[in-house]
């Protein structure tokens, strides 16, 4: 679905990944790991063409991004379902019309039926009509969770999707996930979580992505 | 039938079902301010308009009919008036570059003073000059050794010549034309250039729209739809504004009678009341291709 070949990535300072060689095969389900500021979230835009690599290649679907026409990235993001870690909306629309964005900016309809099924999901049913400013952080965190998986795309790229939220949401949202990995979904989770990772391990085969210094290594069991 | 592509989407633009206009949050100030340009710059063009089209019939008629004729003003005493008339004639026909010559009439002298001094006055009792008209050829008759003739021949007659100060006039005017139409054109560009910079700011201040419409995977021209429309029918509806502000104030303009000569030209006549009418067309074209070009240079700054 997404591979990387030698890929690195630098902001102008010295270089943050280097030489990253992975892939994520499709119906995989990993987790991402790793200090803070060690490049996670810079990781996560690699695989979705907000960024793109200053060495090496990183191919979306069989497609390397550096070639991609404009058009063909918001295609491409249409296939791609991103929790950000700084959650943004369209501060002017209701939430269940951000959630629906995808669709919209698609041309597509939504059935009513899923957007309330959705929602009740992520527990933000009764917020459907509350403008996104007004909501909490882990509200927020799950309304992009509702955004990123409503179109049904291949692949769900989340950045630290449970940051916010207690225990109890936390494994709610990771329950969702978890089905949506068995329906056949490709899912990255950055986390600092390892609870988390721990409780997903007893549910599914995952496989757990640490970075440290600079590389992006498979962590081994001991988590 | 097929549209050209540009008028088709121009078109698909104006419908109703335009879906993408939601996404982005109404806005304040650019909107205001692409209405007023709109209005203020139709309004100031339907006056350039206004202008050249004058300036230019003012142009054609002195260039052409007056400044072809001039008057010699004869004085002479009444006993040798006839004769000096005559002989002015005979030098005349004599002259290369006059086509004709002919001595005015006492009708045409009576109405010609009339406006000033009222039907009943008794012109045959008045030591008036006699005013002989010269129709010039093409080339013209040269004016110096005319006058030089005519002292020779009669002392008291004097070249009036017209094209003396008509001819700088005609020039005016068409220059005067020029510059109307210039104007024209610098009021358009002006116009593209302020709705395109209004247009930019729009999306500046909506950065983060932006940001977001993309990163769910909306189009460049979806994003851009949502502007341009915008920005299109409020520059069309300003312009509208404009147009109908200008066309009265025209009408409210001194007709023929009431001003002076300059001046009785400055309306429209016949087909061109119809002028200010392409305006708001025109401008709502403008502006959406002014803002369609500006939305895509600017989308480029967001992946
Ligand atoms: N736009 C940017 N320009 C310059 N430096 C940046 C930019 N974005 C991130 N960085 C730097 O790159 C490094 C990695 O950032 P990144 O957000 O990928 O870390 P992270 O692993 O997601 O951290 P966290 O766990 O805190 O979210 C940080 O040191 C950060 O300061
Ligand atoms: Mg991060």
């Amino acid at each position: 679905m997404i591979a990387f070949e030698s890929a690195a990535y630098n902001y102008g300072g010295g270089e943050l990944l280097s030489d990253v060689t992975l892939k994520l095969a499709p119906g995989s389900f990993h987790f991402l790991t790793g200090p803070s500021g060690s490049g996670k979230t810079t990781f996560l835009k690699l695989a979705y063409a907000e960024l793109l690599p200053t060495a090496g290649h990183v191919t979306i679907f069989d497609r390397e991004v550096k070639s991609l026409p404009r058009d063909d990235v918001a295609n491409l993001r249409r296939r791609i379902g991103v929790v950000h870690q700084d959650v943004q909306f369209l501060d002017h629309l209701p939430l269940a019309a951000n959630v629906q964005l995808p669709l919209t900016v698609a041309g597509r309809r939504s059935e009513t039926g899923d957007l309330g099924e959705l929602l009740k999901w992520v527990g933000l049913s009764h917020l459907a009509d509350a403008l996104p400013p007004s909501l909490s952080g882990g509200e927020r965190q799950r309304a992009a969770l509702a955004r990123a998986i409503i179109m049904g795309p291949d692949v769900i790229l989340a950045d630290e999707p449970t940051g916010n939220v207690d225990w109890e949401m936390s494994l709610r949202l990771l329950t969702l996930l978890v089905e949506l990995n068995r329906m056949g979904k490709t899912i990255l989770i950055a986390t600092h979580d390892l609870n988390l990772i721990r409780q997903a391990k007893n549910q599914i085969p995952t496989r757990v992505l640490r970075i440290s210094k600079r590389r992006i290594q498979l962590a081994g069991v001991d988590l | 039938m097929k549209l050209p592509k540009p008028i088709a989407r121009a078109v698909a633009l104006m419908s109703p079902d335009a879906r993408s206009d939601r996404v982005v949050p109404p806005s304040g100030h650019t909107a205001w301010l692409t209405l007023f340009t709109a209005a203020a710059m139709t309004f100031l063009c339907v006056f350039a308009i206004a202008l050249s089209l004058a300036s230019g019939r003012l142009a054609g008629r002195w260039s052409d009919a007056m400044a072809r004729t001039s008057t010699i003003r004869l004085a002479a005493p009444p006993a040798q008036m006839d004769q000096q008339t005559e002989a002015i004639l005979t030098l005349l026909a004599a002259t290369p570059g006059v086509d004709s010559a002919r001595a005015l009439t006492d009708e045409e002298n009576r109405a010609l003073l009339e406006p000033w001094f009222g039907p009943e006055l008794p012109i045959e009792e008045l030591p008036l000059p006699r005013l002989i008209e010269v129709t010039e050829g093409d080339p013209g008759y040269d004016a110096e050794g005319l006058r030089q003739r005519l002292s020779a021949e009669a002392p008291g007659a004097v070249l009036d010549d017209h094209t003396r100060w008509r001819r700088p006039l005609a020039e005016a005017a068409s220059k005067l034309r020029l510059l109307g139409l210039l104007s024209i054109v610098l009021i358009g560009t002006a116009m593209a250039a302020m709705v395109t910079l209004a247009a930019s700011a729009s999306l500046e201040a909506n950065a983060q729209v932006v940001r977001v419409l993309r990163l769910v995977g909306a189009r460049d021209q979806y994003i851009a739809r949502a502007f341009v429309r915008r920005f299109t029918l409020r520059a069309f509806a300003g312009s509208c504004v404009g147009a109908v502000a200008g066309l009265i104030g025209i009408l409210f303009l001194p007709g023929a009678d009431t001003a002076g000569a300059f001046l009785t030209g400055l309306g429209f006549t016949g087909w061109s009341w119809l002028l200010p009418f392409i305006l708001p067309p025109l401008v709502g074209l403008v502006a959406f291709f002014s803002t369609r070009t500006a939305a895509l240079r600017k989308l480029r700054e967001f992946r």
